[in-house]
């Protein structure tokens, strides 16, 4: 199981496990405060938006062109922003902190 | 001791369920229960035409959210269940089983159904489908799975149709729409974009028959013949109905509630009457950003924000409904993005982008004021009219439609 932690914008620290699909769907399965997922995971919403811990960053990756210019004009935007939804659980990500950008 | 309060929400799918976990979120203690006739775990629909339709997965895969979460939130689900009646002078929702339950704070969140049209024999087609709920894809799935390269007709060219043609392609069958009116999409967007996507859907092998009344459907069993005004004539082993729906406000109605084009309710949700509010698909609401006026919005995110609201109102902290309405669709490769709307415009400029032939955008304009964007492939385009319809910001149109100038907000206004 991989182990991953959000914080929420109030501090709330959760330390949650999963196998499989992506941290969107972990969030929203957790009601994750900030990480709403309401166009389901086609990235078109940027309503899970995250910020990655800077030392995982480069094992998660840079976003594909179009959920960069998702993110582009965000409020939140860092240059360790990533839309939950667009990231894969897998094992690398184990000991993973994530940063949610909205309330 | 006061006993716990109870709201209840008739409709669980985006708003109904969102509303349920925004009341938590917003500090209501009590009870809820989401009442909906759909036996399924509440589900996304939008995948319902695309992903859902051409893929594998059950629909459990979509849930908007996990069984556990709801037992977490102490969320009821009543799930197949149907509500019969409303009784807003007692606060209680009888329901078909016979049972009645009471509530502090009801919502309606009840959506709405397929438009069934009078088409002769379209009651006794076996192999007819409208696509609203998972059980209707499963019948669309199971009907195509009795054989290879099926004739499927769809009857009905706005968005859902269109997404339909697009996975029906996708698992290699023969789609052919069905089109009353003299373009595709014509009630929802202009002709510019209509020829965009008939165009895609030719490319894609689908054929479009446009000013095509459907009058008759013959043969109960496979092929069942769609027949026109025009007297054309079409074989099908499948045909699927996308014309439309007709909003479910009939509870609303008999319990007294103002409906127009929809359950009338304010800026907060509140409906006509007090302890019940309404949201989605069903309600008619104003807009602030569009002059305040009435409209009715098939889309997730008013249902979800209207939830929002809705659950900020009850838990009694002062709210509105402000939010600039956004749109998808996915069909084949082709990513559309719509914010705004576009209805009244009066300038409609298009802006393509340097050496990306697949991407572009249409900006409608009302005067000097931005109304809305279609982007296409160029979520950059959907950002940036975003940004501009919320700060009602004036754009520079020489500068918009000219590709030479990057598509940044500094360099358009």
């Amino acid at each position: 199981m991989t182990k991953i932690t959000f914080i929420t914008k109030t501090g709330d620290k959760h330390v949650l496990e999963a196998d499989s699909g992506t941290i969107m769907e972990l969030g929203v399965n957790n009601n994750i405060q900030g990480i709403d997922g309401e166009c389901g995971g086609v990235c078109s919403c940027a309503t899970c938006h995250v910020h990655v811990s800077k030392e995982y960053y480069s094992v998660v990756g840079e976003p594909e062109e179009i959920e960069k210019d998702m993110l582009e004009l965000d409020d939140h935007v860092t240059a360790y922003s990533r839309l939950g939804c667009q990231i894969n659980i897998s094992e690398d990500l184990d000991g993973i902190v994530l940063e949610v950008a909205n309330e | 001791m006061q006993s716990e309060k109870t709201c209840i929400i008739i409709g669980g799918s985006h708003a109904g369920i969102n509303c349920a976990f925004a009341l938590r979120k917003e500090g209501w203690v009590g009870k809820i229960i989401v009442f909906d006739s759909d036996p399924e775990l509440p589900y996304h629909r939008p995948p319902l035409s695309k992903t859902f339709l051409t893929g594998t997965d059950e629909i459990e895969k979509y849930a908007l959210k996990s069984r556990d979460s709801y037992e977490k939130e102490r969320i009821t689900l009543q799930l197949g269940v149907v509500v019969e009646s409303i009784d807003p002078e007692r606060q209680v929702i009888l329901l078909k089983n016979g049972k009645e339950e009471t509530y502090d704070k009801l919502v309606l969140a009840t959506g709405a159904r397929p438009l069934i049209p009078e088409i002769s024999g379209i009651q006794h087609a076996a192999n007819l489908f409208p696509l609203r709920t998972a059980g209707d894809v499963k019948n669309i799935k199971q009907a195509l799975s009795t054989k290879q390269h099926q004739r499927v007709v769809v009857i009905g060219a706005g968005y859902i149709g269109l997404e339909i043609a697009a996975s029906i392609r996708k698992l290699g069958h023969t789609v052919t729409i069905l089109e009353l009116e003299k373009r595709i999409l014509s009630r929802v967007t202009s002709p510019e974009m209509s020829q965009f996507f008939h165009e895609l859907h030719r490319t894609n092998g689908v054929e479009i028959e446009t000013g095509k009344e459907v009058t008759k459907i013959e043969n109960h069993e496979m092929p069942h013949q769609v027949t026109c005004a025009d007297g054309s004539s079409y074989e099908a082993d499948l045909v699927i109905l996308g014309v439309g729906i007709k909003i479910n406000s009939e509870l609303a109605k008999a319990a007294g509630l103002e409906v127009k084009n929809g359950i009338c309710v304010d800026a907060t949700t509140k409906t006509s009457h007090d302890h019940i509010y309404a949201i989605g698909d069903c309600t008619w609401h104003r807009n602030p950003h569009y002059n305040n006026q009435y409209i009715r919005l098939e889309s997730v995110q008013n249902a979800v924000d209207q939830a929002k609201v809705a659950a900020a109102t009850i838990c009694g902290k002062p709210t509105s409904y402000d939010t600039i309405p956004w749109f998808w669709s996915d069909q084949y490769d082709v990513k559309l993005q719509i914010v705004g709307l576009a209805s009244g415009y009066d300038q409609l400029l298009i802006r393509r982008e340097l050496n990306e032939s697949t991407k572009f955008s249409i900006w409608y304009f009302k005067k000097d004021q931005l109304l809305a964007v279609d982007a296409i492939n160029n979520p950059k385009a959907y950002v940036i009219g975003t940004k501009f319809i919320k700060e009602r910001q004036v754009v520079n149109k020489e500068r918009l439609v000219d590709p030479n100038t990057a598509l940044k907000p500094t360099f358009l206004i």
